[in-house]
Order: C-alpha cells, then sequence, then structure tokens
C-alpha cells in the first residue's frame, strides 16, 4: 500500500469544493432565458379531477406557460413505469396501474402533481399557482396496507383490483410445511417495518432545455444514474431519442436511493422546455421533498421460525405485506422481493425457506428504494426473531446464532442466493470483544442503581451489494443489466482521466477511484480525474445505489486499466528494448525489472500520443474502455451489538454503546468506509428510534416538516466504535463487497433488541420513541 | 399578491406610529416564527416593521433582585448573561435550551411571548416568576398576558417593550424536548420566593401555558420532590397528539415537576 493507494485513508480530493460552498448542484446551473417552474400538486388523498382552470393563471404576471397533463399525454409523453416485471404465484403479470407525469383524471396522493406553471421568477409562478383553479370530486381515502388489501377498501387503480399489485412467492412452500412439522420449537413475530422519509440535503431539482435549432435536449437532474434517466426517459417515456438527449447529474447532495427514479418533474421540465420554447427549472422545496421523495420501506410482516430439539433452525416462514403507495416507482417491485426475501437466510444455514409478498396501492407517497432497500426489512424481520427465538429458548443469543452460521462456502441458500465467502464468527467474536459482552451483568446492575434500564441486543447481518450479474437479474424480470462501464484515458503528458458510469453524490468517488490508479502506476493522486454524471462524456452506465460502486463500477476500472498497462507495457518494451514481461510500473516509473533501464510513466504517454515510434501496427493513443458484468451478488456481513439505558419514568432511550464489526471484503479508503458505516447506522438509529411517517385517515402527511419529521441528530448518536475483518470478496478482481448500507441494514435490529432486552417487554414497536417506550413499560407493569 | 414592505423601526413610538400607519402590519422581532410562516404563504402582511434595532428594547438590566429583560434581547443574549445567571440561573439556562444555535441568535424574548406557542419555553417562566409584561401602553401582569393557544392579551399595534420580575430564592426549569423540533413537550418551571411557590406548565396545555395549582399546594407544606410522589397530573385538558398523549404528558410534567425540584434541592444557592 502507498501513501495514496488501496487501503490509505487519504483526505477526500471533492471535499475542498464541499466543505467551502463551491460544490456544483443543479439549482447553480443557470442557463441564458432560464425560467422558473412550480407544480400545483393536489391537496387531496384521493379524488377525481372535475376540471381544471388555468386561465386566470395564465394572466398573471410574468407567466410564460401554463400546462396541463392533456396537453403532455397528446404530444405523446408515457406514463411513468416500474422497470422489473414481477410475477404473481399464480403465473399473472404484476399489475401496474398508470402514472401520467401530471394527474388527468384522478389523483392518489396528497402531492400528485397536476400542473405545471412558468414564470419569469419563481415567486411569480408561485403566485400563479394559486391562480390555477382545479375543482376536486373527493374519494374515499386508504392509507394502511393491511387496510387497503380488505375487501370493499378504496380502489385506487382500476388495473389493480383490491389494490393488490402482485402476490409473489419465493422458496419451497411445501418443504418449509414438512420442516415446521418436524418442529420442537417455533417462534412467531409479527413485525412493522415503518417508512421513512428519505431526507437528502438537497431537495431534487432539474433543469431541462431545449435547443430547437439542433432539436437536442439537455436535461440537469439530481440523479444517482444519469444514463438510466436516459435510457427510461428516451424508451419509455418519449421524450426524445437518446442521441438527442443528454443528461447530467452535477454534484448531488445525497440520494439514498430516493435519487434512483426517474420523477414526473424531470420528464414535465424537458417537455415543458420544447413547449414553452424556454429552459425550465424546478427546484423542490423542503414540503415537497417530504411530499413527493418516494419513501422507504413500509412493511407489515408475519414471521415463524421453527427449531429441532438442538436448537437448529429447520425452517423459516414470512408473510409480508409491502405498502407501495400510490404509483409503482421505477424500481419499486424488486425492493420487497428480490432484495429482501432472498436475503430471509441471513448468516445461518436454513434448510427451508418460504416466503410471501403482497404489494399493495394505499393513497400515499410512492415506495421504493431507500438505504438498504429490502436488506434492512429482511434483516429487521430475522434479526428480531432470533432475538425473540433465543429468549424463548432460553440461550444465549449469540449462542444461538453460532449454532446456526453457515460455515461452508460457497452456500446455495434457498432463496435464491449462494454466498461466495464469510466468516460470521469472526464478525461476531470481534463485535463481542469490542462490547466486553462478558461483562454486561455488571452494566447493567450499575445502571439499576442509578435507575435505568440497561439492555443489550446485536444483530447478525448479511446482505447482497454489487447488484447484479445482468442475466440472473434479466431472469428475475429486470428491466435493465446491472453491468458498469468504465474507461482509462491517459493524457499525453500522463495524467489520466477515469469515466465510469458509477455516479458519486458523497460516496468521495473522486477519492477512492483515483486511489485505485495510484495504486497501479504509481502516480500522484492529483493527477488523476474521475469524470462522471454525463451521458455526453460517458458512453453509458448503471448508476450508484445498493452499494455498487466499489464492486461494480471499481472493477469496471480495474479492467479498462488491465488493458492500459498491457498497451503501456507493449509500448515501454519496444521503447527500452526488453520483453513486454519483464516491464513493471511502479512509482511513476516504467522500468525493465532487475535493471536500471527506465521511462518515466509521462514519456510512455508521449510515446503513444506522438506514435513516433510504436510497435509495428500499434494504433496511437492510450485510452481503453471496458465493461463488467458481476459474476455474482458480494455479500458483506457483520455483527452490530447496541447497549441501550432507558429512563424508565420517561421512555428516553440512550444509546451508550455501540459497536459495528463488518466484513467489507477488501477496503479501499478506511476512511471513507468508517464514513460510510457512521451515515449508515446513523440513518439506522433513526429509523429505530426517531423516524415515524404519519399519514391521517384522510391521506394527509402529518409529518410534513422538521417540527414533526425526527431526523436523528449529533446528541442522538453515540460515539460509534468500529471494526472491520476482511474475507475478500471471490466474485470481483479486487475483492470488494460493498459497506454503503450495511449501516443503516445491520443497527435497527440490533437497537430494538436492545431496548426490548432493558425493558423486559417484545412488544415494541419503530420508532421506538419515549413514548412509544414508556408505552409498552406501562403495558407490562 | 404577497407583497410586503419593509420598515425599520428606531424607536418604540416610531414602531408604534409604523404601525397605524400600515394596512395589516406585523411586528417583526427574530423573524424566527413571523418569516417561516410568511415563506408558506400562511401569513401576509402588507407592512413588516423590524424592532430588532430599538436600542431601549434591548439588553438586561438588574437593579438589586429585579430583572429587566428587554423584549429584543436574544435567547442567545440570555443565556450569556453572567449577572443574571448569578441571581436566576433557570431563566439563563432556560434561554440556552431553546432550539438550536441559530435560532437563539435571532429569536427574542418578546417574539416568543408575544407569540404564545403552546410549547414555546418562556411563558412558562414568566408566570412561575410572576412577571410583568410591559408594553408601549401598560404592564400586564403575567398571569393576565397569556389567554389563550397563540393568544395574548395584547392590543393591535401594542408592543412589548420588556419583561420585569423579581428574581425567586430558587428556580428550576426542566423541560422534556420533542424528539422532533425540540419545543417543549412538557416544561415545568418551578420558583420560590419565601413561602410562595409557583410551578407553571409550558408544552402540554390543551390552552397554552397553565399553572399546576395542586403541586403549587404540595409544595408549600413540603418543599422536596417527595412532595409530589402523590401528585396526579389530570390528562383532561393536556394536548394529545402524534408525539405525546394527554396521559404520556400528564406523567411528563410530574416528571419533569419533581426533576425541577431536585435540582433546586441539589443547587447551592
Ligand atoms: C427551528 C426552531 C426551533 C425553535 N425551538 C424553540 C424552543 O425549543 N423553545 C422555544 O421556546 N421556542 C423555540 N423556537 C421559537 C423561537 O425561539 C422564537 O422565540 C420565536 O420564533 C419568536 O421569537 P422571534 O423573536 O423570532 O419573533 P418573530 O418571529 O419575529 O415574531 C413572532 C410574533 O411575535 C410578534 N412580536 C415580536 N416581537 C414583538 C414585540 N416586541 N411586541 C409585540 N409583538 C411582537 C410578531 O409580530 C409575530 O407575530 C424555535 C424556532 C425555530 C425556528
Amino acid at each position: 500500500m502507498g501513501v495514496e493507494g488501496i487501503g490509505a485513508r487519504v483526505l477526500r480530493k471533492e471535499d475542498k469544493r464541499f466543505m467551502t460552498g463551491k460544490g456544483r448542484y443543479t439549482d447553480d446551473m443557470v442557463v441564458p432565458g432560464m425560467k422558473h417552474a412550480v407544480f400545483v400538486r393536489s391537496p387531496h388523498a384521493h379524488a377525481r379531477i372535475a376540471g381544471i382552470n388555468v386561465e386566470e393563471a395564465k394572466k398573471m404576471p410574468g407567466v410564460i406557460g401554463v400546462l396541463t397533463g392533456s396537453e403532455l399525454k397528446a404530444d405523446g409523453i408515457g406514463n411513468l413505469i416500474c422497470g422489473w416485471m414481477i410475477h404473481s404465484k399464480d403465473g399473472s403479470p404484476m399489475n401496474m396501474g398508470a402514472w401520467s407525469p401530471l394527474a388527468t383524471d384522478t389523483v392518489r396522493y396528497v402531492g400528485d402533481a397536476v400542473v405545471l406553471v412558468i414564470a419569469d421568477t419563481k415567486g411569480e409562478a408561485r403566485d400563479a399557482a394559486e391562480a390555477v383553479d382545479i375543482s376536486y370530486d373527493e374519494l374515499p381515502v386508504v392509507v394502511n396496507a393491511v387496510e387497503a388489501l380488505k375487501h370493499g377498501a378504496p380502489q385506487i387503480h382500476p388495473e389493480a383490483s383490491n389494490n393488490m399489485i402482485f402476490d409473489w412467492d419465493l422458496g419451497d412452500e411445501m418443504a418449509t410445511n414438512d420442516a415446521f412439522a418436524k418442529a420442537v420449537h417455533v417462534t412467531k413475530l409479527d413485525i412493522v417495518n415503518n417508512r421513512l422519509i428519505p431526507n437528502a440535503i438537497e431537495p431534487r431539482a432539474t433543469l431541462g432545455v431545449y435547443d430547437a435549432a439542433e432539436d437536442h435536449y439537455t436535461c440537469w437532474t439530481t440523479s444517482q444514474n444519469p444514463h438510466v434517466a436516459r435510457l427510461v426517459m428516451s424508451a419509455f417515456y418519449n421524450v426524445a431519442p437518446e442521441n438527442k438527449l443528454r443528461v447530467i447529474a452535477p454534484d448531488v447532495g445525497g440520494g439514498f436511493g430516493s435519487k434512483i427514479f426517474i420523477y414526473p418533474e424531470e420528464v414535465v421540465c424537458l417537455w415543458a422546455s420544447k413547449k414553452t420554447g424556454v429552459p425550465v427549472k424546478w427546484v423542490g422545496d423542503r414540503t415537497e421533498s417530504f411530499l413527493a421523495d418516494a419513501h422507504g420501506r413500509d412493511h407489515v410482516t408475519h414471521a415463524e421460525i421453527a427449531f429441532d430439539q438442538n436448537n437448529k433452525i429447520l425452517g423459516l416462514k414470512v408473510q409480508t405485506i409491502a405498502n407501495f403507495g400510490a404509483y409503482m416507482s421505477l424500481f419499486s417491485s424488486s425492493v420487497p422481493t428480490y432484495l429482501y426475501a432472498t436475503l430471509l437466510s441471513g448468516q445461518y444455514d436454513i434448510p427451508a425457506i418460504h416466503a410471501n409478498v403482497k404489494a399493495v396501492y394505499t393513497n400515499t407517497a410512492p415506495v421504493d428504494a431507500y438505504r438498504g432497500a429490502g436488506r434492512p426489512e429482511a434483516t429487521f424481520v430475522l434479526e428480531r426473531i432470533m432475538e425473540t427465538a433465543a429468549r424463548e429458548l432460553n440461550v444465549s443469543p449469540a449462542e444461538l446464532r453460532r449454532k446456526n452460521f453457515v460455515r461452508t462456502f460457497p452456500h446455495q441458500t434457498p432463496v435464491i442466493m449462494n454466498y461466495d465467502t464469510g466468516d460470521f464468527d469472526a464478525t461476531l467474536d470481534a463485535a463481542m470483544q469490542a462490547a466486553d459482552y462478558a461483562g454486561f451483568e455488571q452494566r447493567r446492575q450499575q445502571a439499576a442503581k442509578r435507575g435505568k434500564l440497561r439492555g443489550i441486543g446485536m444483530s447478525c447481518y448479511i446482505e447482497a451489494c454489487g447488484i447484479a450479474p445482468s442475466a440472473a437479474v434479466g431472469s428475475l424480470g429486470a428491466g435493465v443489466g446491472l453491468w458498469e462501464s468504465a474507461e482509462v484515458r491517459v493524457n499525453a503528458v500522463g495524467t489520466i482521466e477515469i469515466l465510469t458510469g458509477s455516479h458519486s453524490h458523497g460516496q468521495g468517488h473522486e477519492t477512492t477511484f483515483a486511489q485505485l490508479v495510484t495504486e497501479r502506476f504509481g502516480v500522484p493522486i492529483e493527477s488523476v480525474s474521475i469524470v462522471h454524471g454525463d451521458t455526453d462524456k460517458v458512453q453509458m452506465g448503471m448508476g450508484t445505489y445498493g452499494s455498487r460502486s466499489g464492486a461494480v463500477g471499481m472493477s469496471a476500472v480495474v479492467k479498462a486499466l488491465d488493458k492500459v498497462e498491457a498497451k503501456a507495457k507493449k509500448i515501454a518494451a519496444h521503447l527500452l528494448e526488453a520483453d513486454e514481461a519483464d516491464i513493471e510500473i511502479n512509482n511513476g516509473d516504467v522500468r525493465v525489472v532487475g535493471t536500471d533501464k527506465s521511462l518515466p510513466w509521462f514519456q510512455v504517454a508521449l510515446a503513444a500520443y506522438t506514435a513516433h515510434n510504436l510497435p509495428s501496427g500499434m494504433e496511437p493513443g492510450l485510452k481503453e474502455g471496458a465493461f463488467y458484468d458481476p459474476a455474482n451478488f458480494t455479500f458483506p456481513g457483520g455483527c452490530h451489538i447496541c447497549e441501550v439505558e432507558v429512563d424508565p419514568e420517561t421512555g428516553v432511550t440512550e444509546i451508550v454503546q455501540f459497536v459495528a464489526a463488518d466484513d467489507f471484503g477488501k477496503i479501499i479508503n478506511p476512511m471513507i468506509v468508517e464514513g460510510q458505516v457512521h451515515g449508515g447506522l446513523a440513518q439506522g438509529i433513526g429509523q429505530a428510534l426517531l423516524e415515524g411517517t404519519h399519514y391521517d385517515a384522510s391521506g394527509q402527511l402529518l409529518t410534513a416538516s422538521y417540527m414533526d419529521y425526527a431526523m436523528p441528530r449529533a446528541f442522538d448518536l453515540p460515539s460509534f466504535r468500529i471494526l472491520t475483518t476482511e474475507t475478500p470478496c471471490l466474485s470481483n478482481p479486487l475483492g470488494i463487497k460493498g459497506c454503503g448500507e450495511a449501516g443503516a441494514i445491520g443497527s435497527p435490529p440490533a437497537v430494538i433488541n436492545a431496548l426490548t432486552d432493558a425493558i423486559g417487554s417484545n412488544e415494541l414497536s419503530m420508532p421506538a420513541t419515549p413514548q412509544v417506550v414508556w408505552n409498552a413499560i406501562q403495558a407490562i407493569k | 399578491m404577497y407583497e410586503t414592505k419593509y420598515h425599520r423601526a428606531t424607536s418604540v413610538e416610531a414602531g408604534a406610529r409604523l404601525m397605524s400607519e400600515a394596512e395589516d402590519g406585523k411586528f417583526l422581532a427574530g423573524g424566527m416564527t413571523l418569516i417561516p410562516t410568511m415563506k408558506q404563504r400562511l401569513a401576509s402582511p402588507s407592512d413588516v416593521i423590524d424592532l430588532r434595532r430599538i436600542e431601549a428594547m434591548k439588553g438586561i438590566v438588574i437593579s438589586g433582585r429585579t430583572v429587566r429583560i428587554g423584549a429584543a434581547t436574544t435567547h442567545y443574549d440570555v443565556s450569556i448573561d453572567e449577572e443574571l445567571a448569578k441571581i436566576c440561573p433557570a431563566i439563563v439556562s432556560l434561554a440556552a435550551h431553546i432550539g438550536d444555535p441559530q435560532v437563539r441568535n435571532m429569536g427574542t424574548i418578546g417574539g416568543s411571548i408575544a407569540n404564545n406557542d403552546p410549547a414555546a419555553d418562556y411563558p412558562s417562566s414568566m408566570l412561575a416568576l410572576d412577571a410583568m409584561i410591559i408594553t408601549n401602553e401598560r404592564s400586564i401582569p403575567a398571569s393576565d398576558f397569556f389567554v389563550g393557544l397563540f393568544e395574548t392579551a395584547l392590543e393591535p399595534g401594542e408592543i412589548i417593550t420588556a419583561v420585569e420580575f423579581i428574581a425567586p430564592d430558587r428556580a428550576a426549569y426542566k423541560k422534556f424536548p420533542n424528539p422532533a423540533s425540540l419545543y417543549a413537550m412538557a416544561g415545568v418551571f418551578v420558583a420560590r420566593s419565601g413561602d410562595v411557590i409557583r410551578v407553571a406548565v409550558t408544552g402540554a396545555g390543551e390552552n397554552g401555558v397553565f399553572r399546576l395549582i395542586d403541586a403549587e399546594a404540595a409544595l408549600a407544606s413540603n418543599f422536596s420532590s417527595a412532595a409530589l410522589d402523590s401528585l396526579i397530573v389530570n390528562p383532561d385538558g393536556l394536548l394529545s397528539d402524534m408525539h405525546a398523549s394527554a396521559d404520556y404528558r400528564a406523567n411528563l410534567v410530574k416528571v419533569m415537576a419533581r426533576r425541577a425540584i431536585a435540582e433546586i434541592a441539589n443547587r447551592p444557592m
């Protein structure tokens, strides 16, 4: 490891611009003639649109255009789609209702976009938006997924009778029933995974620019995957052919999944730019973020787990009702299916698993992937039921887990996944030691003397990253392949640009991707630049989500670096009159092994471009591209241990210790990995203790601002103790597993296991606010 | 449609005059409540009259045990006042726990009590300290000032210029913050001056701040947290919302009251 190569704690190159307020975000983009857009959104959760009158609004000062969904339809703009086909257990395809980017006949959640107003200033657009007169006939509302499935519930889409989108099964139901028939002990658990609102610090924004001279569109947008946005807007929404549409995602202030999806706003603004002849910018405000960003989680689950007389797991049954909100967002269907049920085996050798998932429409904001996407939900079910079982079986939680750990690899689970490698004892041991698990009882007694209820809980999670082998996900219904692309451009003076289809919106790619190059060629990190987020610069890419940038994006870079290295060696061998196999590149020097014959790196690059003296038949230039299609998912795993103290008088929980021992495979930059874990843990602890999304019965979002939606603050969190162990991933060249979501996946059950241990009651829902904890304590008094 | 004229008043008289001339004017102090309301278009005053630059309304004056805090004094300035900390540390600590640093550097005591948010901290101190709310026209005892939710005894155009109170022998404020907003979900201010004990509760009442008369009676005969062991706080009349039920708030009021008294008992004076 060099000081800037793989494994080094290189400070983030991008932070100077972020920390000094010099980042360039979509809202910072200004183009000549640009106008400002405001969406008129539905105040009702469910209503028929009886009429839209825009005449008054059109007369307001500064107004350029007031546009409706019927005009959008007339211009041939398509409905928004979900790009992952799921078939119900009876073989029928999922029942996807129509999602018009601007509602034309029915609104289905509070925040549904209906009319676009464009004016010279944002203030004028807001004024005119208030003058738009929409008359609604209100319809009955349902916000709860369990209620929505009931007979006689309000019908949200004609395509989905009883609001059921699909009724999907995974695993062998018969084998699982047989396993349960042999059980000596069965533990049952009803569990709710609370809906979360992502709250990226930068609200979504877009700037649509139509160039009439070229018949060309440019879309600046807050996207985690600009190429997918271009593909979908071209192929499905009919905005423009791909060669006529450039999508740029500049600096993006956090995504957490919510900026993967293609929303109505970017489609509408692009179309409106052509329609009105002006560039159209929309910047969401915080209320719009709460109302109309895709939310996360929202599962209601019943689970049962069967054990034999030796406490070995025989089988697992899981039934989940997943709330999809009012429309199927772009990847919504994959989240509670292939990203959820496939992880239900966890770290355990479980012979038989059966999962059933019912996906349901409700009059709430659409739900899609949010940090962890399916894996936190799976981990919460499994790690809560394991803890509950340990208590029922009267064995230590660690012992029950150890008894069932997978220890031989590769391991085929009954739910598709094939784990390549891992060492679950190692992370459990590391976490227990760091947490001084053995000393807990003494700490509990000391806390009791201070009037506090102290509890400890663990969570042994596994998750799947590096999504994913294209053929595999294709066979499971994905509409896209999930490879990644890279291009390595060595300039004539030896500086290097890496073009990647991964997108950085806080992850630090400009540093970590450059570390790969420094490691390979020994060039200083300043001489490496990372180019991403622009479909005119990077040919194609699948973007950043599912902790895939390291495992998939970097693997593509490695493949391209291999090609560059091979060509550079050929050139050097030719110039140094040596054998290609004897050339090594080190510390910025290209040398013949065991001799003092060498060339500086820049001279090899220069030679490639002067082309005065290249091996015969070789093309000039030093630039290579590669596509990497993963051979398997990667499987980060680990153990989180949480220790809490509860004030029984008020129900306040303090996290007094949090240990995370994670196996992320090979680590490129430990500092950045720690940052990712910190953020993930904050989000997981936020879900466990603070973040609750409340809709009232009429479908109004009650938690639509920070006055009511509690985000974790620094003082809600302890100083984390973070450790890593390493079993390198076997399926990609760097051995990377991924670390972006693990914190949010492993932590919620650890917190709730600790809390239920502290208060002596297993009846506790998330977020376990002081009120919820106090209620639980009162209930057992 | 939403045009607002901004005026900067340089004296209380000028502020009152500007208001009388305005069609639908609003006083502006720290703006921590008024500005967000305007941004959301829930308020659209024709004129905004800024009181923050009126020197006479700023600062803390202590003579003997009489404390006068100018209405335009920020929470931050109250929270760092060393002289005030010597004779009434409870109000200093209350100010230090309002919102966040940005809010404390902008928000003012006058704005807070004029607004009379049921979850605001200051109203409890005013009531428990038996403060006088001084306006450009009169002095209003705190017990008459806080009328209901966001409602006060102020007449249209009336300006709070200061608050005045006698520092108590002992006092403490205990706040249970709402986990999202950090406003009080239950805040209890206990003040003792000689035999007189006053306990005021904010954040919990359906009609805003109120005195906990039962607790005052119990404490009069035995000033200790144990005196409240058998206190029953009636949840009727308490707020109930998604953050906290009335039962839970009733519990919090009792716990915060006991903790305030314990703090007084433990604090060297
Ligand atoms: C994020 C956030 C967190 C907060 N947390 C807390 C908290 O924990 N506890 C708490 O108590 N408060 C809290 N607040 C409220 C804040 O502390 C201020 O007290 C409050 O906003 C009002 O004071 P202001 O000076 O900002 O008044 P402004 O917003 O300027 O005015 C408020 C109202 O009072 C009127 N007004 C102002 N001054 C006078 C005067 N001298 N005479 C007559 N009328 C007047 C105005 O016309 C207006 O109607 C919070 C606010 C925010 C934004």
